[in-house]
């Protein structure tokens, strides 16, 4: 009962007349040009309001507007640009300001923490005094007197942990009586937690109880200013830059009461540290108050005779200083100075005895130095003028040219200035005095700033040559790495990173970047040295990615893969071999079959795969699995097909936890299928199509293994036409059975995004894809006809769809097209040296028959159900069916069949008669008909569109 | 019932001649009914002998009484009712003694104390108690006409220098120079100076400057002299670097210290000390008298 087509002539009618699309003309995706902005921009430029794309006539489109230009950020660069001349005269205050490019010490801090850690016991020895001070009549809110007297508290045997946490409860404290009006509290838990920092006694803690104390005295000196700061902000808030004239009276006594108090404090640090901590508050008092109290304590530190002490003090009156007046260079400078004079105290007789006491090694007690030593460089470095730098360092030389000193300079400095310099600094640090710190740490800090910033060119070789000298000697870093591990691991790094970043500059890479490799791996093997350095061997591994982007040439350095084996732990390893696949990804343009990067990609993304367990998480799984796909994309044999095949296999036995990696597999394979199939022009050779077999076996056993039922699905059907196009019927036919076969398996609803949704929409799709392509399955002869369809449809009638759910009748309706296509004479499309069903029964009436019977049937339930929908009282749905099957029916069927034509008008009414129809689509269905009516050999089409009413709802 | 009674002034101190502002203020839940309310100033000189002395000179036992500077008296309000609320009364006073009499400056010290206090009382009808509130306020001598020529003091201390030591030969050898930028002072000036321990056979332990107020009471029979420590500020702790100036630098704390004063009945003066305390404990003191000026 379908309608005979000509599909050749129906193509014709339909293809639109050719209409040429001017382009350029108008695209909807095109930005919306504002014309008149050019003009404009001229006279906002010198306004530094950025009211842009708002004041445009245009439609705002801020994606258009941000194209020209005139965007608030480009704006402000472009002004800054043309203003930069006039700023440098007018406004050098401002461009002394602290900008982003300063390390700021909240990043410092944790660093210290983290290094600075003993296991000694410590004390905390505090001397609150008692809470009831004695009042002196005082008018002002803080009685002037501070009587301490009362109890002593000392907390004893407290560990690193422990120590951290009264610390941070004495901050707490200190907000809290703050919050509670009890200033001379707060003042007094301040100057007892400064006073902490003269007690040395377990010295290797000393920089990290700088880092907690220093915490506490920041935010006392944050609550004294915010606190004055409000005092004025009555009635309206002070502006940020204001001056000591919008400073009221009581305001301005309150602060200078807080100086009066910290003057009188009797011990030397607290009185210095917690004056540093208000240093701000100079603001409220006078102009000049900062730039007079900086160069005074200054001076005052230098009665502190602790060296290290006196050194923390410097670095925090440094940090304090940047922050407050960052303009104010002399006093950092004259830290640093006060601090080169007092340096010869550290190999002083009370510095010694300390050592002796505390059974602290020299080196070891000069790297408690650096922190601050660094700090107060890196202030002082801060956009510092070049000849200031050459003259701190010709300072530090005179100066007895001291390891740590120019340790810290080079590390301080910027890295230009210093490879700018090296073969200099390579000369001072041959002639410096040693005094217990390892020369080859001093090539460690180098090496830092030459991975940088390049050396001279003529130089390279030179500084490459000397510095190997230097460190070749380095023989026992296991004895001396368990002494100072700290110094150890880093240096290590460093100098490695230097050699391979100077070889790589001197352009005799892949030798000597072999050599230290190995050099690497005969350092750390000793006593497994490597596991505590895991950190720095991995940054060594990423200087030379960043280096070698060949990877032939990368792997072909011998001492490679021995060195990522010495990443003994799983997650590290997996971590390494991550980076290592990133940038193969990003790097790898062309495709490979060079055995060397295979056999260690394939290592790689082994480990990678190896690590995958119950317990790893769906991402980490999904990125590892991404990683491995893009390697097996990089592989390539050319024409060797079956080395490709075989190395499929092999990568499946490889990755076969990884179900992304397998679909790529299945996919790769199809692909190669296709592949040898273009070569071939479509017809195979005996051996090539046992090839494609082959292929096709591939994909039939491995399908199974996936988990997801979706992606089995369709990798099914894929691989069934991919073996239907390379002519392999049988397979073909197994992989359709198969996928009908799991049909009744796929669950009701399925997670989506780790969102439970129903599989319904998706099951469909599939349906109708997988229909489309039965048109072209010849029939097995072997099973009777329309075998498959049969089975699909079975199926279907089977499968438990879901409650109120019309998709089993769907499925009927989009098969009746299929049907009506294969009663076809010429089928709608065929696939290259396939016989079709059409070939195979040639028309043949028994066959045709068969296809009606089908029809009927279904045609039979879909009305069954149409009814029974009818009872419901679904009148919608049924509704929407009953115009789908019209349309079948319409564009498939037979119109001059009476019953039929019959049956289409009555599903014409069916759907019209409760409304739900839209009349547009009502109309244009109507025109079309009468359209096709006037077609030759449609006109039956008249009488059945004369029946058809159209009703208005109204 | 909940009153509140208190001041704000309008300055937190005040020179002699000028007038003390400022005002009362009451807050109450409740109209309140008074009999009047008075306001009154009073200007003191507490003399007390120390216990020590008290013993040689019970003779002059008497004479040691409080010396009135400046009193007056104002009414402020009459009988009446104070609205609920807050309610601020302006009030005034002149800090002008009558006859020859001087006033002094705000004077905390052990022996001698000057004060200035303001006294406000509200009288109330015979079932509620009075109200009263006394508070004190700081007054700030004159400055001084004349102009402070500073007189720079150097002083080097080695064993040789010291007084007051028994065994010479014991003392570890060192030397230490420095100098006082002034030591005749402006009191709202910090002291200042320098010190450079040059070398030490003993490790330094501390460098602390102490400032001690001497003070004098007494009258034609005799007198008790006493000085006492103020304050005690550490300018170096620890070994310090040898041939390095430390600064000193002092802040005259306010109330304890006042322009030198000298008169028939009493003296307040201070002095300074440079107090070294060496590894093995000995302390090396250095005296310093200052003479403190407003100017």
């Amino acid at each position: 009962c379908s309608n005979w087509r000509n599909y050749e002539a129906e193509l014709q009618r339909c293809r639109p007349e050719a209409a040429p699309v001017e382009f350029g003309d108008y695209h909807p995706l095109k930005p919306i040009m504002v014309t008149d902005t050019k003009s404009r921009r001229g006279a906002r430029k010198g306004s530094t309001s950025s009211s842009s794309s708002s004041s445009s006539s245009a439609p705002a489109d801020p994606l258009s507007s941000m194209l020209d230009g005139t965007d608030p950020l480009s704006m402000f660069a472009a002004a800054s640009v043309s203003e930069a001349p006039a700023m440098t005269h007018s406004r050098e205050k401002e461009e002394e300001v602290v900008g982003p490019d300063f390390e700021p010490w909240s990043s410092k801090r944790g660093e210290i923490l983290a290094r600075f850690t003993t296991t000694e016991k410590l004390s905390i020895n505090l001397f609150m005094g008692s809470d009831k001070g004695k009042t002196c009549g005082c008018i002002l809110d803080l009685p002037v007197c501070m009587c301490v007297q009362g109890s002593q508290r000392e907390l004893l045997n407290l560990s690193q942990q422990d120590y951290a946490n009264r610390i941070e409860e004495l901050n707490q404290s200190l907000k809290e009586a703050w919050a509670s009006d009890q200033k001379v509290k707060a003042l007094k838990i301040v100057i007892q937690c400064s006073k902490l920092l003269s007690d040395t006694s377990v010295i290797q803690f000393y920089p990290s109880k700088f880092v907690l104390i220093t915490d506490i005295l920041d935010t006392f000196g944050r609550l004294v200013y915010d606190r004055i700061w409000t005092m004025c902000s009555d009635p309206r808030p002070l502006p940020d830059s204001f001056t000591v004239d919008d400073v009221n009276d009581t305001a301005k006594e309150t602060c200078l009461n807080w100086f009066f108090k910290i003057a009188s404090i009797r011990e030397l640090l607290p009185r210095l540290y917690v004056e540093a901590a208000i240093l701000k508050c100079n603001r409220f008092l006078n102009k000049t108050g900062i730039q007079e109290t900086l160069p005074r304590l200054t001076a005052m530190i230098r009665g502190i005779g602790d060296p290290l002490v006196a050194a923390y003090t410097r670095a925090y009156l440094c940090r304090v200083g940047m922050e407050v007046a960052p303009h104010l260079k002399d006093s950092l400078n004259r830290n640093f100075f006060d601090l080169l004079g007092t340096f010869r105290q550290v190999s002083g007789e009370s510095v010694q005895n300390q050592l002796v006491q505390q059974r602290v090694e020299v080196p070891e007690y000069l790297t408690l130095y650096s922190p601050a030593i660094n700090w107060i460089l890196q202030c002082i470095a801060y956009r510092a003028p070049e000849p200031l730098l050459t003259e701190m360092m010709e300072r530090c030389k005179k100066l007895g040219n001291n390891a740590l000193l120019l340790n810290s300079v080079m590390r301080a400095f910027r890295p230009e200035f210093v490879a700018a310099r090296a073969t200099d600094f390579i000369g001072m640090i041959k002639d410096c005095d040693e005094a217990g710190f390892p020369k080859h740490l001093l090539f460690g800090s180098l090496g830092r700033s030459l991975a940088c910033a390049d050396p001279p060119e003529s130089e390279r070789l030179t500084i490459l040559n000397e510095a190997w000298k230097v460190v070749t000697k380095v023989r026992s870093p296991q004895v001396e790495y368990r002494c100072y591990d700290y110094i150890c691991d880093h240096t290590f790094y460093y100098v490695s990173i230097t050699f391979i970043h100077l070889s790589f500059i001197s352009r005799s890479q892949k030798r000597e970047v072999n050599t230290v490799l190995a050099d690497i791996i005969k350092h750390m093997t000793p006593d497994r040295a490597f596991e505590d350095a895991y950190p720095q061997l991995q940054s060594v591994i990423r200087k030379i990615l960043t280096y070698f982007q060949d990877f032939s040439v990368l792997f072909s350095m011998e001492r490679f893969l021995p060195f990522l084996d010495m990443f003994q732990k799983d997650s590290v390893r997996v971590e390494v071999c991550r980076s290592i696949m990133e940038v193969f990804i990003k790097h790898q343009v062309e495709l490979t079959r060079d055995p060397v990067i295979l056999n260690a990609m394939l290592h790689i993304c082994k480990t990678m795969h190896d690590s995958v367990n119950a317990l790893t998480l769906e991402d980490e799984k999904r990125s590892l699995a991404l990683l491995i796909i893009g390697f097996i994309r990089m592989v390539s044999f050319g024409r060797d097909f079956e080395q490709q095949l075989s190395f499929c296999v092999e990568a499946r036995a490889t990755f076969c936890n990884l179900e992304p990696v397998l679909v790529q597999l299945i996919h790769t394979v199809n692909q190669l299928a296709m592949e040898t199939c273009r070569v071939m022009r479509g017809s195979h050779s005996r051996k090539t199509a046992a090839f494609v077999r082959a292929c096709a076996a591939y994909s039939f056993i491995t399908i199974p293994s996936l988990s997801s039922i979706f992606s089995r699905l369709s990798l099914y059907l894929l691989s069934g036409q991919v073996a239907l196009a390379n002519q392999c019927l049988s397979q073909a036919d197994a992989f359709l059975k198969a996928a009908v076969g799991i049909l009744p398996d796929v669950p009701r609803s399925i997670s989506v995004e780790g969102k439970l949704r129903s599989s319904e929409s998706f099951l469909l799709d599939f349906i109708n894809n997988f229909l489309a392509t039965l048109l072209v399955v010849p029939d097995h002869p072997e099973h009777g006809v329309l075998y498959l369809v049969r089975g699909l449809l079975n199926m279907v009638q089977d499968y438990t769809w879901e409650d109120n759910s019309d998709a089993k009748v769907r499925v009927y309706v989009s098969a009746l097209p299929l049907l009506a296509a294969m009663s076809q004479e010429t089928y709608l499309y065929s696939i290259p040296k396939v016989d079709s069903n059409e070939t195979l029964y040639g028309g043949d009436p028994k066959f045709l028959s068969e296809i009606n019977k089908l029809c009927e049937t279904l045609i039979g339930q879909i009305l069954d159900n149409l009814k029974a929908l009818g009872r419901d009282e679904s009148t919608r749905r049924q509704g929407a069916l009953a115009f789908s099957l019209f349309g079948v029916l319409l564009a498939h069927g037979d119109l001059r069949n009476n019953k039929l034509s019959q049956l289409a008008v009555n599903l014409w009414n069916l759907c019209h008669k409760h409304g739900y129809c839209e009349t547009g689509i009502s109309v244009r269905t109507l025109e079309y008909i009468k359209h096709q009516a006037q077609q030759h050999d449609m006109t039956h089409l008249t009488d059945t569109v004369q029946r058809l009413a159209l009703q208005s709802r109204t | 019932l909940e009153i509140v009674l208190d001041y704000i002034f309008k300055r937190c101190c005040f020179c002699v001649q000028e007038v003390v502002a400022g005002v009362i203020l009451l807050v109450c839940k409740e109209a309140l009914q008074h009999h009047g309310i008075s306001l009154s100033m009073e200007g003191l000189v507490n003399l007390q002998l120390s216990s020590k002395s008290v013993g040689v000179f019970e003779a002059f036992y008497n004479s040691v009484k409080p010396i009135q500077l400046i009193s007056s008296n104002i009414e402020v309000a009459k009988a009446g009712k104070v609205p609920a609320g807050k309610t601020e009364i302006p009030f005034e006073f002149p800090l002008i003694t009558k006859g020859n009499k001087v006033l002094y400056e705000t004077y905390h010290g052990v022996f001698v104390n000057i004060q200035y206090t303001l006294r406000c009382d509200m009288k109330r009808s015979l079932l509620a108690k009075d109200l009263s509130r006394n508070c004190e306020f700081i007054v700030h001598c004159q400055p001084q006409k004349a102009k402070v020529v500073p007189t720079p003091v150097n002083f080097t201390i080695t064993p040789d220098t010291l007084q007051n030591i028994r065994e010479r030969s014991s003392l570890p050898k060192f030397l230490i120079r420095g100098h006082l930028d002034a030591t005749n002072c402006v009191i709202s000036q910090p002291l200042t100076g320098e010190v450079v321990v040059e070398n030490s056979d003993v490790a330094i332990k501390s460098i602390e400057l102490q400032l001690v107020r001497v003070e004098t009471c007494g009258c034609a029979e005799g007198y008790a002299r006493d000085a006492t420590e103020i304050q005690n500020i550490q300018i170096a702790e620890g070994d310090v670097c040898h041939g390095l100036a430390i600064p000193i630098y002092m802040v005259f704390p306010r109330l304890f210290t006042c322009p030198t004063l000298e008169t028939t009945n009493f003296k307040v003066e201070f002095e300074v000390n440079i107090v070294i305390v060496l590894h093995d404990d000995h302390l090396i003191t250095e005296n310093f008298p200052l003479k403190l000026c407003r100017v």
